[in-house]
């Protein structure tokens, strides 16, 4: 199998090369800037962890070590992580130890994995960012991350996120604001910023996030990382603190298409915990994951692409939009036929989203009311209990969308609300579904614009909201999308990574981790690497 | 974990008043009793008999003149709760009276993350029941979420069904007790669905704080909706008994009322009769025992009545009441402001629940005989009413009972073995059929026995008593007790000989004129036979020789 796979490299741990940049938007697909010799494909880190492992080249507590030394460095300033574990070391010890006894390693031993705040890690702190779950340490591993630990995974920590989930930025944390690795001064995206800034700058290889509108493939976007969203169902949600019940789903993150995928592989299948997990066959991804070596001339031929008409419309970036239409180019050139699709009910998403997930989440949120766990502010009486608690341990964003989605299901209004944006939703169904039969994946860009300053949209909801308009369908649809780097446009110390995504027919992940694959390795002049770990080396 | 989980609940006490609970409370599962009264244990069995239901209040000539004024619509609404191993969306066991969160995990914990998952046995049990109360089965049904706060629901909203639920439209059939008129009456069923329990909550004594039992959070229930078409108290309580008989027999529910397996609210306005708009309807609670229900309902009719006689109609209020068992009668619990808007919408974490028609088909054919099927039976088959309700009313009784015919017995008198010496024998003893060491296959022996003239009804009264408490069989312990009736005339001729000649005396009497004395006589060749002389035989033979002239 490994004569497939990537020839092996010497571990590399940081890959720094710095991206030069000298035109007001550069294009990855335009080459002209850079000297493409100097500068290979990404390599898959847990590949080449499995890899360096196996050799003897190098131990699981050596790796760590670095890792946790770069975390030291760099996390002051990032504050990526609202706990790092104790245990880290611990773990690499055991996976050498294993080596030394020569068993055998799991898929994913020694390789260090962030995990978003509001997915539970037993005896690890998990308080999806609020102060209403602060202190509090679950009694069980997430289905997901008990399935990463079973397989060698380290969890290196739990990453800062908007407050369960809600919001763009990661600014809605109850506990830190965390900067994008690209330039300190802007928003790493949301919600599972921290998780998407962590791969970003190389605190853990990869990392899990949760997807409820975006909040994997737009951070992903802003980080200039891979996002990996599967399909609704693929991933257990058991022990996922629930923000939106039918629109959640776990996702990967990781610094390349094979590394997001070899995670989402670790985490899929059937769990009986979830009655909404699907009993679908996990295909094996690893063998969409050829060196560049085995790629044929036009590796893509005959795949049919859409590119989204209504995503690249008015209120896109202009930088966001050719770099899109420069990655259209980039996979006809892989063979691809590319066409331009219209999902006529693309605009009515985003209202129907912001419905269906207030609604949810005013149900889901209700469980916290200071009575078993969490925060409880001490009360002479009930209904004081219940204000003083949710009062004080809920961020304002929170507050927000419980009042919305409340609102929205009281009596009288549900037929308004609640169900009108169930029928618009399937609607979006229908036209994704239309859209997909005639083609294998469609395109957009992940956001309309690339990272903006922290504070720019922290008092402009609305703005914020519409900058989930590219996302929200997918997750109204249930379906698996991915976002990874194409380009770069102007902005920062070096420039700001923009995300293509990619979204794909109900669990064919494997075909967007194909497309993708060949997509990243073949981007000349591409290598996604903040200016920060530069600095920091 | 289960040690921690109980210690994050105590150190998690909250000062409150104990009465604020009862305003705040907006579920409709609750009821005082579960306040406190979970340590006690009952000897149930009897609270199901209808003869419990005590007869109506004394009233005033003046109030039953009022009364006949007026007509009472009674709804009800039943809690059966399962008797599942499991609860209803996780593994915890269901068993009731265990020590507080002794049975609780992260998903009837409500702890961030944790889902729940459908336990197949309430949907069979629902499915049941449905059958059972003659009801239209959605073959595609769902979840919703009832949305409230209170401290006994982890979640914040129970899981319950909303707008499809399993079964509607169905009805029941049930026989009023002779001792209330007796008569056949025919009630709807509107509804039946599937939802969890909440936990308790144990209040302090001091009344500074409250404590969660969440042992109870998440076992299984199935809440059963009556048309309003009950009119008395009678009726009502009828009805409830008919829903404990059914969940019994179906094995459902244990539907014991003071362990709050099951539990009815009941909803009652009246009007004027003639007039066709229902009155305003009140609710009561705290129904703890059938009498309660009939006893709490004419409590309530009286005083609506009374209410509109005086011209006060208006202080009949929108409300729910809570029945006082000690003063017997029932209290305002709280006023209702307009409808509560529980915010239902369709449980996003649990799929739809799709039946097959094979599947409803085989829960049907599996269905046991219902009570109204075998009270119908035991009609025609020549039994009174006071015998069919008795015999119907507990699903052992009828089990018992069908065998006993099964094993070929009279049906009459399997009945009133049944209903006399086995009846006062378990009341005495405090058992129930089920404990009894008498098979119905011995019975129907021991019946037949005596039939045939083996034995005789007395030997059979006595030996019935030993069965009953150490088993056996009646051959067995006619043989060893040497009990064979003695029905060879020459041998009890003997013996009339023999005691003619012992009593000279009392002959003389008898013969001339005290012929009472033929019982004396009777009585002595009795003794002399052990008993086991047949008395037509015994008395043939003693009269010719008393009346013979010799
Ligand atoms: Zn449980």
């Amino acid at each position: 199998m490994l004569s497939t796979l990537q020839p092996p490299r010497s571990l590399s741990l940081l890959p720094l090369r710095r991206f030069q940049i000298s035109k007001t938007i550069v294009s990855a697909a335009s080459s002209k800037t850079i000297d493409t010799s100097v500068i290979s494909p990404p390599q898959s880190q847990i590949l080449t962890t499995r890899r360096s492992l196996l050799s003897g080249e190098t131990t699981a507590v050596e790796i760590a070590k670095s890792y946790l030394s770069r975390i030291r460095l760099t996390e002051p300033q990032l504050k990526c992580f609202l706990h790092v574990s104790e245990n880290v070391l611990k773990d690499a010890q055991e996976i050498d130890q294993r080596i030394a006894k020569g068993e055998e390693l799991g898929p994913l031993a020694g390789v260090l994995i962030g995990v978003k705040d509001n997915i539970c890690t037993q005896g690890m702190p998990s308080t999806a960012a609020s102060r209403i779950l602060e202190h509090y340490r679950p009694p069980f591993d997430a289905t997901a991350v008990k399935k990463i630990k079973e397989l060698g995974g380290i969890v290196v920590g739990k990453t800062n996120m908007d407050e369960f989930g809600m919001g763009s930025t990661t600014e809605a944390s109850a506990f830190q604001v965390t900067a994008n690795p690209w330039d300190l001064s802007r928003v790493p995206g949301g919600s599972s910023g921290g998780s998407a800034a962590a791969v970003a700058a190389r605190q853990c290889m990869v990392s899990l996030g949760s997807d409820t509108g975006g909040s994997v493939r737009q951070p992903a976007s802003f980080c200039g990382v891979v996002g990996l969203k599967p399909t609704y169902g693929r991933v257990s949600r058991f022990g996922l603190m629930a923000y939106a019940s039918s629109l959640d789903v776990i996702g990967c993150f990781g610094s390349t298409v094979a590394d997001a995928g070899m995670l989402l592989h670790a985490i899929s299948g059937y769990d009986r915990f979830d009655s909404t997990s699907s009993k679908q066959d996990v295909p094996e991804f690893q063998s969409q994951f050829l060196s560049v070596d085995h790629f044929e001339s036009k590796p893509l031929n005959g795949v049919k692409v859409g590119i989204i008409r209504e995503t690249l419309e008015d209120g896109v970036d202009s930088g966001v939009r050719s770099a899109t239409q420069e990655a259209a180019s980039h996979l006809e050139a892989l063979g691809c036929i590319l066409t331009e699709v219209s999902l006529p009910s693309f605009s009515l998403g985003l209202p129907a989203y912001y419905v269906i997930a207030s609604s949810e989440s005013s149900s889901n949120l209700s469980r916290y009311d200071g009575v078993r766990y969490g925060n409880q502010v001490m009360a002479e009486e009930l209904n004081k209990l219940y204000e003083c608690s949710r009062g004080e341990g809920f961020g304002g964003e929170v507050k927000m969308r419980i009042l919305m989605g409340t609102y929205a299901l009281s009596a009288g209004y549900y037929d308004a609300y609640y169900k009108r944006a169930q029928q618009v939703r399937t609607l979006i169904r229908k036209d994704f579904k239309a859209a997909l039969e005639q083609n294998d994946i469609l395109i957009s860009p992940a956001a309309p614009s690339a990272a903006y300053k922290i504070g720019e949209k922290k008092d402009d909801p609305l703005a914020m909201y519409a900058g989930d308009i590219m996302t929200v369908n997918v997750n109204l649809a249930g379906l698996p999308a991915m976002v990874l780097p194409c380009g770069l446009v102007e902005g920062g110390p070096s420039g700001l990574p923009v995300g293509l995504q990619m979204i794909g027919a109900a669990f064919d992940e494997e075909k967007l981790l194909k497309v993708g694959h060949i997509f990243e390795q073949t981007l000349k002049g591409s290598s996604f690497v903040p200016p920060l770990l530069a600095n920091v080396a | 974990m289960s040690t921690t989980l109980l210690r994050t609940i105590q150190l998690n006490q909250f000062s409150l008043l104990g009465t604020s609970l009862l305003r705040r409370r907006r579920s409709n599962n609750f009821s005082v009793r579960s306040c406190g009264s979970q340590t006690t244990t009952t000897h149930e069995a009897k609270q199901s008999s209808p003869t419990r239901v005590a007869p109506k209040n004394h009233k005033s000539n003046q109030l039953d003149e009022i009364l006949r004024d007026y007509e009472a619509v009674i709804g009800i609404e039943t809690h059966v709760q399962l008797s599942t191993l499991t609860k209803a969306f996780c593994s915890c066991s269901n068993n009731y009276g265990s020590y507080p969160n002794t049975s609780i995990c992260p998903v009837c914990m409500g702890l961030p993350g944790a889902l729940p998952v459908l336990n197949s046995k309430v949907v069979e049990f629902g499915v049941r029941l449905g059958l059972a109360l003659n009801c239209d089965l959605s073959l595609k049904s769902k979840f919703d979420r009832k949305q409230y706060f209170y401290p006994d629901l982890p979640k914040g909203y129970q899981i319950s069904q909303f707008d499809i639920p399993i079964a509607s439209g169905g009805y029941v059939d049930v026989d009023i007790p002779l001792e209330f008129g007796g008569g056949h009456r025919r009630f709807g069923i509107t509804r039946v669905h599937m939802e969890e329990d909440a936990g308790k909550l144990l209040h302090s004594d001091t009344g500074d704080y409250s404590q969660v039992d969440l042992n109870r959070a998440g076992v299984p229930l199935l809440e059963i909706v009556s048309e309003p078409d009950m009119r008395s108290g009678i009726e009502a309580a009828e009805y409830a008994c008919e829903m404990q008989r059914i969940a019994r027999y179906l094995g459902v529910s244990n539907g014991n009322m003071q362990e709050g397996s099951l539990r009815c609210d009941v909803n009652i306005s009246i009007r004027p009769i003639g007039q066709a708009e229902f009155g305003t309807k009140v609710e009561i609670k705290n129904l703890n025992a059938f009498s309660a229900i009939s006893r709490a309902i004419d409590f309530e009719i009286s005083r609506q009545a009374l209410l509109y006689n005086q011209g006060k109609a208006d202080q009949i209020v929108t409300e729910t009441r809570l029945w006082e068992e000690g003063a017997q009668k029932t209290v305002t619990m709280r006023k209702k402001e307009g409808l509560a808007d529980y915010r239902y919408f369709p449980e996003p974490d649990l799929p739809e629940v799709i039946l097959t028609q094979e599947y409803v088909d085989s829960i049907r054919a599996s269905l046991p005989e219902l009570p109204e099927a075998k009270r119908r039976r035991y009609e025609a088959m020549g039994l009174g009413m006071q015998d069919v309700l008795f015999l119907a009313n507990d699903v052992s009784v009828a089990e018992y009972f069908d065998a006993v015919i099964g094993k070929g017995a009279e049906v009459k008198l399997a009945a009133n073995w049944i209903m006399s010496d086995i009846a006062a024998y378990l009341k005495n003893e405090k058992l129930s059929i089920n404990d009894i060491k008498l098979t119905p296959q011995e019975l129907a022996e021991l019946i037949a026995a005596i039939k045939d003239g083996t034995i005789s009804g007395k030997i059979g009264k006595e030996i019935l008593f030993e069965l009953l408490a150490k088993g056996g069989t009646v051959k067995g312990m006619i043989k060893a007790k040497d009990l064979v009736q003695i029905t060879d005339p020459a041998e009890i001729e003997k013996m009339v000989i023999q005691v003619v000649s012992e009593n000279p005396k009392q002959l003389e009497q008898y013969r001339s004129g005290k012929t009472k004395l033929q019982g004396y006589f009777a009585g002595q060749v009795m003794k002399m036979s052990k008993g086991k002389a047949n008395p037509g035989l015994l008395n043939k033979i003693l009269l010719e020789k008393l009346n013979a002239k010799d």
